[in-house]
Formats: structure tokens, C-alpha cells, sequence
């Protein structure tokens, strides 16, 4: 019993991240009707705010410490943060240490701009052109965009640990009288995760932005045709997917110390996740993320891969392959849409 | 093959010199020349073959600037670095047997595919004579396999696998990195010490041949000790998170946690492994240890806070107090500014091995240079006392099982000598049933064309 | 002849001519010169061109005439290079029957996953194709080479062993790939003339005969009633269907042949270097081929060897300059200025050549909308219309005009 329920906390915490990350790509699918291949680069860009703000919080003077040598036999250089060196070691540290759910704060306005920015720049010349050219053009972003952070971070993973707050684990379980020890980071990543989706279909549902923007979605010509600018919201709904993306990507980084090619990792699945949910459903991505994160989690226990061995491995596209032959349109998609 | 200059230098003159030449057509063919690519001219051009994008690109890169001071060294630039503790004392710093080295590079993209295009390009296009690289098995095997076709030397850099010179060993190839087996026989004895020799051991392994040949070799070394390996879970490469393979191990009854992972797989295990508290954990009435059988002192980097105090091997540590460590760490560190890695001590030390081979043989020729190698014992390298063995072109050398430093002084001061066991611990025979048994030859020598 | 209209035909000439002498066209620089960095004409790049072309070339007959994208089509490459090693295993070093036995098998193959995928459209037909190709290389890479079972040697790649059986092998036949003897990677001449150097290899040649029959093949499909079909689907399948017509049949047989082209592709490349990764599956090399396809030019003929040219030169040309190469280079500019130069072109060459390929698929996309042939078209164009003007310049007809588009 205890160790099902672990296996669904970890399936809902893999989900998460595939959830988010599919949410993004339908935003921007649904509404501008673009195959994003670089949305796995905005993931990745998001954790490397987390990554950015910790370095410069953490840029150091360094004081020559007599008593202790380096690797070259040459007296140490002690390197102390210039925060701590102003707010004193206490306050400084503490700054440091909550250098990740500080980012949130940074990395919304970074990679709204980001978002606008690509839509503006690029992606806007491209919404007649056939899907094929969308993908080509996406994904030589993407690859700009990683090689970019690899020139300047290197290849290597970077830890971005959690404040120590939230390091450990909590007995979740110990009010049922079980024993389900679980991450509190990997807590607090679900429960992010829950609010932000919460936060873009209330959005969506209950603001006059959000009603045209899914009149929109419907059907982009008679939105026009009532002389509401669509392409501008459209625009705004990038910088909100391209900002859903990238606050994956922020707290991401505690539970898995990102690199540069994280983006690619997810990109594969988060598409399988996206189509497994439906074409253009918001509700289908969101499930359809859970329910793989779920399953993939099943998956990869020992009674599974001695029943099936390999299945961890195949799980998610074996999957995506019952629900498509099952149901033409994944789980929730609507007709018509990217069926050509 | 025919010979190629590749001398770049003054690059406009040569142009239009070659002008010239052009009303002079001669045809070569193959059998021209007795061996592949032998150095005809003033140079000599090596192949260098490392990852450069993709995962290990940080490595590779490590590796690029270790060979990058080998040839340095070589023709005679620096401080000499390990040419001056090196034991053999042909190599006078005047390049190879009077030839200046040169030397191209290329993308390995750790794919056996592309490494062995970028190799065969080196070979076919640039002349290169020795092929050199790689960080990882699979790699290291799929050219190895390419240079021994081709007639060329193979001086394999980081390769883990007990398949490189197990049941996959060539004539043509040398691997100096230690193996799997040795690190399960180096870390055996540490663990007892540490851990007791009642143990209940939980692997997780990566899914692919180094895994496999890995987790074999530590399940084997750590049951002669009296460890029971209570399960083996196979973790495909692709994962990027184990939350799914590391939750199920608290409830398992095991005690110890050894992970059969490298690179990024490693990085990410071990931060989900501390991250459930695993280490924090009492089981059976002892405390709960993580294992990291095969350390790399730039991944643990990755890894942070979390490596420390876990135990693992590697095959050299910059911190090492011996003559040849010593020179290559401070020719090393003054150049780039921060101590090299084990990638890049194997592969520094691989180039100067490969040199002074054909030196001694006096001669370019595969088939002499591997006569050269077999059997050559040598010191001053870092490692104590060496042994290219004859049989099966393994090193034989002292291992190091290191532990993760509780209080790091720097950046780069994250891992602890525990203990460097000797050579004679970690020798097998040549055919030990890990390494192909009776059945792994070397096969015939080649020297191509 | 040979079927074809006289624009074919010219096409199919000059192709014939390009590969033929693909020696001596892709080395133009002497090879003692900086320059020589740029050669292309080394017997494995050149196959690799050839191969890759093949590949596209299938690639583009499903794409390029019926719109499915199919994301997994390195699946059959590494199918059709996993039934070469084994012929080479089980047989001999004789590349006919391990050719022939990769396009079959990967025609098989390409049954099964065409016959599943195609039941579906648009992208739900892309994912499923990644989803099986995937799930390929996932198990080839580790469950298909454990021990027991051991069919895809996994991370190593699938090679011949010396104590494999190859019942046809004879002493006196090579002991790598061969035709009859021939052994592929040899080389029957080296020409020396002057400064340059040109390698003809037996491999190369091989390959390269393969590809014109393929690419006339392509030719005639493209120009048969069933090409014309397979256009219709891709305009309007509805409309086929009220026609009475069902076009199932015909879009599995396109997806058959393209599997079959991929399939000889990875025959050719296993004869080539007989070795078969599991890499070869993943989806970055499916990406790699519509990339290919895409950026040469999507159901045109030449376009996808093209592309396929494009990509390999950047991966095996650009990846292998390193600063040292940078240095010489720019060595008789003044200190300052050469280690600026340097400094300049660093992130884009070596290991930045990912950058580099990057930035030039944006280029080429952005401004080139019909790939790399409407460059060569639009280039055609400009020197055409130069040199007719001071015959005709008052001619309004005949300038290059935007043809309309129905769709729009």
C-alpha cells in the first residue's frame, strides 16, 4: 500500500513537470496553430535563471588566506559573496539559499519577454508557412538557444539545491498511520505545479481576456471580424506559455540539476504527452501529463520490469500508441485540428 | 593509402607554391606505401577524438587541452610536465623520432557512429596515425574496432567497461583507465572496513553493456566479502529522473546503495537518492550507504553537496603526492588555471605512452609500436608502478577509492584519497570469465595498407 | 529516354555527372593549403553524402508527395543496418545478400508500423511513427543485447566477431565488406596532381550506382499516375475518397518504398563500416532526416540530397576545427588582430558547430522558403535574367513573377 502510494506521489511530481511543459505547447499549438520545437529550450532557459540568479548572488571577492594552499601549492584565495559581505554572513547566506523560489520572481518578466520576443521576432512570419518549416525554423532556435547556455555553463549538470528549509523529507502519510517519507522540494513542485495550471485555466476561464482568447481559439476569423485585435492576445498568450514553460524549468532545478540539453530530454515526451491529451484540449494536456508521469512511474518497478522486461523503457510510447489507435484524437482532442 | 603533409602553416605561400607543382601528375596507389598513414615529412599528425557536444562535451573538452600540453610537451614546449618523471627517458621533447606532432580534432558526439566518421575522417583525410579519445564505452569500443581495421594505433581514453580489453580487445588497441572489475576489487576491502561484512546491497544499473559489465563486477567482488545483493534494477539510459527506482529501495531491506551509473544518469541518481533522505536512513540496525562504484571528479561537481562522504574509485586525483601527479597537475594548472581531470590524466599520459613507444621501437608501424607496448612497465606517470599488459592491453596499476570530502577547501577539492590499492589487488588473468574468458583473443596486429 | 522528359533527363545527367566526379569536385582545395579544411572528398564523407541522400531521397517520396510526416524513419535505417551486420555475421562479408536482406527486412518493418500508423493523420500519424521508432531504439539499445539474447549488441553497436559462423566466407575473399571480392573500403586509384590529391573508392562508386538507379526510380515515381495519386492525397484526401477512390493502398505503398529506401540506406551504410549502432534509431536522427529534407527542399527531386550534403559537411567539416586550425589560418594578420579573429570565429566552429548549423537552419527557413532549391532556383534566376538583359531589356513578360497561390 505505502509503496503504490509512493509511486503515485512520484508519478503526479514527473507529471508535473510533463503537464506544465504540455500546457505551454497547447497554449501556443491552440492558439497560434505553431509546432513549437524550441518550447523544451524555454524549459531549459527557465532553470537557468534559477541557475543565473544563484551565480550572481553568489559572486565573490577573494581574500588571500595565508594558512591554507591550493592545488598549486599557491596561498588559497578565499572567495566570500559580495551579499554576504553586505548584509553580513547571516542575512547573505540566507539570500543565497533561497536563490531558486527567488527566481520565480525574476524568471516570469525574463521569459515573458523571451516569449514576446520570439513570437515577434520570429515565429510570426511563420504562421502561413507549412507545419513542416515551423519545425525546422523551432528547432534550429532550440539549438541556438542550447548551445548558447552550453558557451556560457558549460556541458556538466549545475546544482541549484533548495533552501535548506525545504531539504529533507516529511512523513506525509503519518496522519493515516503510514509510513510515506516523500521530498518536501518534490511536494512543494506538485503543489506549484497545481497552482499554476489552476491559475492559467482560471485565466482563461473567468477573465475577458482569457473568453477572447478562447473565442479565438475557436474560431480566430469572426473573433477578427468583431474587430477585436486577436493577434495581440494571441502575442500575450506566447509570453504566457513561453512563462508557464520556464517556472517549470525555475523549480525544476532542485529535484534534477539542470544542463544545457534538458530541453531535448523533455521535448520528445512533452509532444507524445500533447497528443496523447488531444490537439488543442488545455484539460487533455494537463491529464494526459499525470497519467504518463503516473504510469511511467508503475512502470519502472521491479514487479513490472521482471513481468515485461524493458517496459520501463517503452512505457510511454506504447501508451501513446493504445490511446491513438483507440481513440483518433487522444483523449480529449478536437476534430480537425493538426489532422492535415 | 598515400602519405599527406597536413602542415597548415602559411597557408598562402604553400598555395601558391602547389601551383607549380601541378604539371607533374603522378599516380599512387595503395600498396605504395607498407603502412597506413606513415609519416613521410617533418611531421607526424595524431587524431584526437573526443565528444564535444552532447553530454560528456565538458570532458571531452578536459581531454582536448590534455593532449593539447602532451604535444606541448612532446616537441619540446613548457615545463616538460611528466617527460621529466616519466621512467623511460627516450623522449627528448624533439616530437617523435625527430618529427613535430601535430594534430586534428573531432567531434565524437558519444554515438558510435559519429565517432568512428570523425575517426575515419582523421585516418582517410588528415593521415592522422593514432587515433585517441573517447569517454565512453561504447565509443571506445566502436573505434577501437574502426583502428584495428583501418592499421592504426587505438590509445583509448576514459572507458570503463570491462569489454575493452575483455572480450572486445583488439591488437591495435590500449586502454591505460582502469576497469570494472578493478573497482570492484579495489572498493571490496574499503567497504568491509567501513561497512561491515554483513551487508544488504540495492543496485541500480544503468541499463546498457558498461552497466551491466560494472554491476557484475561489484555484485561479485562485494558477495566474496559475505555483501547480499538483495536486487538489481536496470534504469534506462534515457531516465532523467529516478524517483520511481530510488522510492522502492527503502522499503527493500537493503542497506547500502550502489549505483552503476556515470555522467549525468550518476548525477541525477545520486541527488534523488539523497534527496529521500536515503542517507539519513537506519536500516537494520546500521546506517544507510550510498556506493558510487565509478566517480568522476568533474560530475560530482554536478552532484554538489550531495557527494559528500560517499565512496566510490577513480582512477587518478589531482591531489596524488607522487613526483609524476605532481609535474602533470602543476604544468596542467598553470596553463588552464584548475587541476586536470582523470579523463585528462589518461589521456596526457596515453599520448606520451604512444610516443615513447615508437621511439623505443623506432619505428611508426602498428604492428612494432604495439610490440613496444606489450609488457612495458614504466613509472612516474601518477599511479605508481605500471604495467601495459601483453595479453590483453590492459594497465595495470594501483587504484584509488576516494570518498567525497566532508569540508572541500575549493571548487575543485571535492573528493578524498582513502585508500590506493595496490596493483596486485586488482590483477586478474587474462581470461577471467568477465573478460571474454578463454574465447577473447587479441587477433593480428595490422599496419594497414 | 529511359522514360523520361527531357528535364528529367537533364536533371538525371547532371546528377550522374556531380557523383560521378564527386572526387574531384569535393576536394578543390590542394591539400597542403589552409583551405584544405574544407575538403569534402574523403571516401567515408562522400559515402556518407551518397547514403544520406538515399535516405532522403525515400524520405522525401512519402513526405515530400503525400504530407505524412513520418517522425521515425531512422527506425528502418537501423533496421536495415542491424540486417546487414547479421548477413555479414551469419553469411559472408559479401554486401549483395546484406543489402538486399536490409531492404527486405526494413520493407517489412515498414509494413507493420506503416500498416498501425496510417490508420491515423497529420501529427497523431507523427507520433505514432516516433512512438514505434523509439520504442525500437529503446530496446535495441538495452533489452535486445543482454546476454541471452544478444541482437543489437547495444551501446557498442552490432560487429562481426572473428568465431562468427559466415558460412559462404572463402579464404582469399577480404575479411571486411565486399562485392565479389571487391573489398569497399579500398581504393582503386589515388591521383596526385600538383597539389591536390582525389581518392576513388570502391565503396563510394558502389554507393554512388546505387544512387542513380534509386534516383531515376524517384524520377519515375514522381512522374507516374501513382506519384500523381499520392499528390492528390496530400491536396485532399476527402475529395479522393468521394472520388470512390481509397487511398490507404497507396499511401502504405509509400510509406513501404520510403522504409526500403531507408532500409538500403542502412544496408549501405553497415557494407560501408560494418557496424550497427542502436543510435542510429533515436529520434534525433529521424529529426535529422525531415531537417534534411526540409531545409533541401520538400517534394522536389534533388532537394533532399541536397540537404542531406548540407547537414553531414557541417557535421564532419566543421565540427573538426579547432583553434589551432583558427590560428593558422588567420597567422599572417598582425597578434591583436589574429587572436580577435579567432576569438570571432570560435563559438561558431569545433565543438560550436552545433551553433553554426543552428543559425544557418533559421537563415535558410526564414529566407528560403522552398529550401535550399529555391536558393539554387533564385540563383539561376539572377544570372539568367542578367545575362538576358542587355538582349531584352524592355521586356515586361518575361520577368520572374510570384506565381499565385490557389491555396490562398
Amino acid at each position: 500500500m505505502d509503496a503504490i502510494l509512493l509511486q503515485i506521489l512520484n508519478g503526479l511530481d514527473k507529471g508535473s513537470a510533463y503537464a506544465l511543459i504540455a500546457l505551454g505547447l497547447t497554449l501556443i499549438f491552440g492558439t497560434l496553430g505553431v509546432v513549437n520545437f524550441a518550447h523544451g529550450a524555454l524549459f531549459m532557459l527557465g532553470a537557468f535563471c534559477a541557475v543565473t540568479l544563484q551565480r550572481l548572488l553568489s559572486l565573490s571577492y577573494e581574500t588571500i588566506d595565508e594558512t591554507k594552499t591550493d592545488f598549486l601549492g599557491n596561498p588559497l584565495k578565499v572567495k566570500t559573496p559580495y551579499v554576504e559581505g553586505w548584509f553580513g554572513p547571516e542575512v547573505g547566506g540566507a539570500i543565497i539559499d533561497w536563490a531558486v523560489p527567488l527566481s520565480v520572481i525574476i524568471a516570469i518578466p525574463i521569459m515573458v519577454g523571451i516569449g514576446y520576443a520570439m513570437e515577434r521576432g520570429l515565429i510570426k512570419h511563420f504562421y502561413k508557412r507549412p507545419h513542416a518549416d515551423q519545425i525546422l525554423v523551432t528547432f534550429g532556435l532550440a539549438i541556438v538557444l542550447q548551445e548558447i547556455v552550453k558557451y556560457f555553463f558549460g556541458a556538466n549538470p549545475i546544482q541549484t539545491p533548495p533552501p535548506d528549509a525545504l531539504l529533507g523529507v516529511v512523513n506525509i502519510g503519518a496522519a493515516f498511520g503510514l509510513e510515506i517519507a516523500y521530498p518536501i522540494w518534490r511536494m512543494v513542485y506538485f503543489l506549484f505545479s497545481v497552482a499554476i495550471i489552476g491559475g492559467v485555466f482560471s485565466f482563461l476561464q473567468f477573465t475577458t481576456f482569457g473568453m477572447v482568447v478562447r473565442a479565438g481559439m475557436a474560431d480566430r476569423e469572426t473573433v477578427g471580424l468583431l474587430g477585436i485585435d486577436i493577434d495581440k492576445r494571441f502575442t500575450t498568450m506566447f509570453g504566457l506559455a513561453a512563462a508557464v514553460a520556464g517556472l517549470a524549468g525555475v523549480m525544476y532545478g532542485p529535484i534534477n540539476p539542470p544542463n544545457y540539453h534538458m530541453g531535448m530530454d523533455f521535448l520528445v515526451l512533452s509532444f507524445v504527452v500533447v497528443v496523447v491529451g488531444g490537439m488543442g484540449s488545455l484539460p487533455g494536456a494537463v491529464l494526459a501529463g499525470f497519467m504518463l508521469g503516473i504510469l511511467e512511474s508503475f512502470a519502472s518497478t521491479t514487479w513490472a520490469t521482471t513481468t515485461i522486461p524493458g517496459i520501463n523503457q517503452i512505457i510511454i510510447y506504447l501508451v501513446a500508441i493504445i490511446v491513438l489507435l483507440t481513440r483518433p484524437r487522444g483523449l480529449m482532442g478536437r476534430k480537425g485540428v493538426m489532422e492535415d | 593509402m598515400s602519405k599527406f603533409n597536413v602542415t597548415r602553416r602559411g597557408a598562402i605561400k604553400t598555395t601558391a607554391a602547389a601551383g607549380a607543382g601541378l604539371a607533374l601528375p603522378t599516380i599512387f596507389t595503395s600498396s605504395a606505401y607498407a603502412i597506413t598513414n606513415n609519416p613521410t615529412g617533418g611531421s607526424v599528425t595524431l587524431g584526437f577524438n573526443v565528444p564535444q557536444t552532447g553530454p560528456y562535451a565538458d570532458e571531452g573538452a578536459d581531454e582536448l587541452r590534455a593532449y593539447e600540453l602532451a604535444v606541448e610537451h612532446l616537441n619540446g614546449g613548457g615545463d616538460g610536465g611528466m617527460l621529466n618523471t616519466f621512467s623511460s627517458k627516450v623522449l627528448d621533447g624533439t616530437g617523435i623520432m625527430g618529427k613535430k606532432v601535430e594534430y586534428v580534432t573531432g567531434d565524437t558526439q558519444t554515438k558510435s557512429d559519429a565517432a568512428r566518421a570523425s575517426a575515419k575522417s582523421m585516418i582517410e583525410k588528415d593521415g592522422a596515425i593514432m587515433i585517441t579519445g573517447g569517454s565512453s564505452s561504447g565509443v571506445a569500443i566502436a573505434v577501437q574496432g574502426l583502428c584495428q581495421e583501418a592499421g592504426v594505433i587505438f590509445m583509448a581514453g576514459l572507458t570503463h567497461s570491462n569489454d575493452t580489453t575483455g572480450k572486445d580487445r583488439k591488437a591495435n588497441g590500449f586502454r591505460h583507465f582502469f576497469n570494472g572489475y578493478m573497482s570492484g576489487a579495489a572498493l571490496a576491502p574499503v567497504l568491509k572496513n567501513l561497512y561491515g561484512d554483513d551487508r544488504k546491497a540495492y543496485h541500480l544499473t544503468a541499463d546498457y553493456t558498461w552497466g551491466w559489465t560494472q554491476q557484475e563486477s561489484i555484485a561479485a567482488a562485494t558477495e566474496a566479502l559475505g555483501w547480499e545483493t538483495v536486487n538489481n534494477v536496470l534504469t534506462p539510459l534515457a531516465s532523467t529522473d529516478f524517483s520511481s527506482y530510488i522510492a522502492p529501495v527503502l522499503n527493500s531491506g537493503a542497506d547500502v546503495l550502489v549505483l552503476n551509473h556515470y555522467g549525468g544518469n550518476m548525477v541525477n541518481s545520486l541527488t534523488n537518492a539523497v534527496q529521500f533522505g536515503l542517507r539519513e536512513k537506519q536500516v537494520n540496525g546500521k546506517n544507510f550507504e550510498i556506493v558510487v562504484p565509478l566517480f568522476s571528479r568533474l560530475m560530482a561537481r554536478g552532484a554538489g553537496e550531495n557527494i559528500k562522504g560517499i565512496v566510490g574509485s577513480t582512477n587518478w586525483h589531482w591531489s596524488l603526492q607522487d613526483d609524476g601527479s605532481k609535474a602533470f597537475v602543476k604544468s596542467f594548472g598553470e596553463k588552464y588555471g584548475f587541476p586536470p581531470s582523470q579523463a585528462a590524466h589518461t589521456c596526457y599520459v596515453q599520448t606520451l605512452l604512444y610516443a615513447d613507444a615508437v621511439t623505443r621501437a623506432g619505428s611508426f608501424a602498428p604492428c612494432d609500436v604495439a610490440a613496444a607496448l606489450e609488457g612495458f612497465e614504466f613509472d612516474g606517470m601518477g599511479n605508481g608502478k605500471t604495467l601495459y599488459r601483453a595479453e590483453d592491453h590492459q594497465c595495470f596499476k594501483d587504484v584509488l577509492v576516494v570518498k567525497g570530502k566532508e569540508n572541500p577547501q575549493s571548487e575543485f577539492d571535492l573528493l578524498e584519497v582513502v585508500e590506493v590499492t595496490p596493483a596486485a589487488q586488482v590483477t586478474y588473468p587474462p581470461n577471467h570469465p568477465m573478460f571474454g574468458g578463454d574465447e577473447a583473443s587479441l587477433g593480428q596486429c595490422n599496419n594497414g595498407a | 529516354m529511359l522514360g523520361l522528359n527531357k528535364k528529367d533527363m537533364t536533371l538525371l545527367i547532371v546528377v550522374a555527372i556531380l557523383t560521378l566526379l564527386a572526387p574531384f569536385i569535393l576536394n578543390p582545395f590542394p591539400v597542403d593549403s589552409g583551405m584544405a579544411q574544407f575538403n569534402a572528398g574523403y571516401p567515408d564523407l562522400m559515402q556518407r553524402f551518397v547514403i544520406f541522400g538515399i535516405l532522403a531521397i525515400g524520405f522525401n517520396i512519402l513526405f515530400g508527395l503525400t504530407g505524412y510526416l513520418s517522425f521515425g524513419h531512422a527506425a528502418f535505417l537501423g533496421v536495415g543496418s542491424y540486417a546487414a551486420v547479421w548477413m555479414f555475421k551469419l553469411l559472408s562479408y559479401n554486401v549483395v545478400p546484406a543489402i538486399l536482406f536490409s531492404v527486405i527486412l526494413a520493407g517489412l518493418f515498414s509494413v507493420l508500423i506503416g500498416y498501425v500508423s496510417l490508420r491515423r493523420s497529420g501529427i497523431y500519424f507523427s507520433i505514432l511513427t516516433l512512438a514505434f521508432a523509439q520504442m525500437s531504439f529503446a530496446l535495441a539499445y538495452s533489452v535486445l543485447s543482454n546476454p541471452k539474447f544478444n541482437l543489437t549488441n547495444g551501446e557498442t553497436g552490432l560487429q562481426v566477431y572473428a568465431d562468427d559462423p559466415q558460412i559462404l566466407h572463402r579464404d582469399g575473399l577480404p575479411d571486411v565488406p565486399h562485392l565479389f571480392g571487391w573489398a569497399m573500403r579500398d581504393n582503386f586509384l589515388e591521383l596526385k596532381l600538383g597539389g591536390w590529391e582525389f581518392t576513388f573508392n570502391n565503396g563510394y562508386y558502389l554507393c554512388a550506382a546505387i544512387l542513380l538507379v534509386v534516383f531515376y526510380l524517384s524520377i519515375r515515381l514522381f512522374r507516374s499516375p501513382f506519384g500523381l495519386m499520392l499528390r492528390a492525397v496530400k491536396s485532399n484526401q476527402q475529395r479522393l475518397n468521394y472520388t470512390g477512390l481509397n487511398p490507404k493502398p497507396y499511401t502504405l505503398a509509400a510509406f513501404i518504398i520510403s522504409g526500403m529506401y531507408a532500409g538500403l540506406a542502412g544496408g549501405l551504410l553497415a557494407s560501408m563500416d560494418p557496424l550497427a549502432g542502436a543510435e542510429r534509431m533515436q529520434w534525433t536522427a529521424s529529426g535529422e532526416i525531415v531537417l534534411m529534407t526540409i531545409l533541401g527542399g520538400a517534394g522536389t527531386l534533388i532537394g533532399p540530397v541536397l540537404g542531406a550534403g548540407f547537414i553531414k559537411y557541417f557535421e564532419n567539416i566543421f565540427s573538426k576545427i579547432n583553434d589551432n586550425v583558427l590560428h593558422q589560418w588567420f597567422s599572417f594578420m598582425p597578434d591583436g588582430m589574429e587572436d580577435f579573429l579567432v576569438f570571432i570565429v570560435h563559438p561558431f566552429v569545433g565543438k560550436g558547430w552545433h551553433l553554426t548549423l543552428g543559425i544557418l537552419f533559421m537563415l535558410v527557413v526564414t529566407f528560403l522558403p522552398g529550401g535550399l532549391v529555391e536558393g539554387g532556383q533564385r540563383l539561376g534566376r539572377l544570372v539568367r535574367s542578367r545575362g538576358k538583359k542587355p538582349e531584352d531589356p524592355k521586356d515586361p513578360e518575361h520577368h520572374p513573377k510570384e506565381t499565385p497561390h490557389v491555396a490562398e
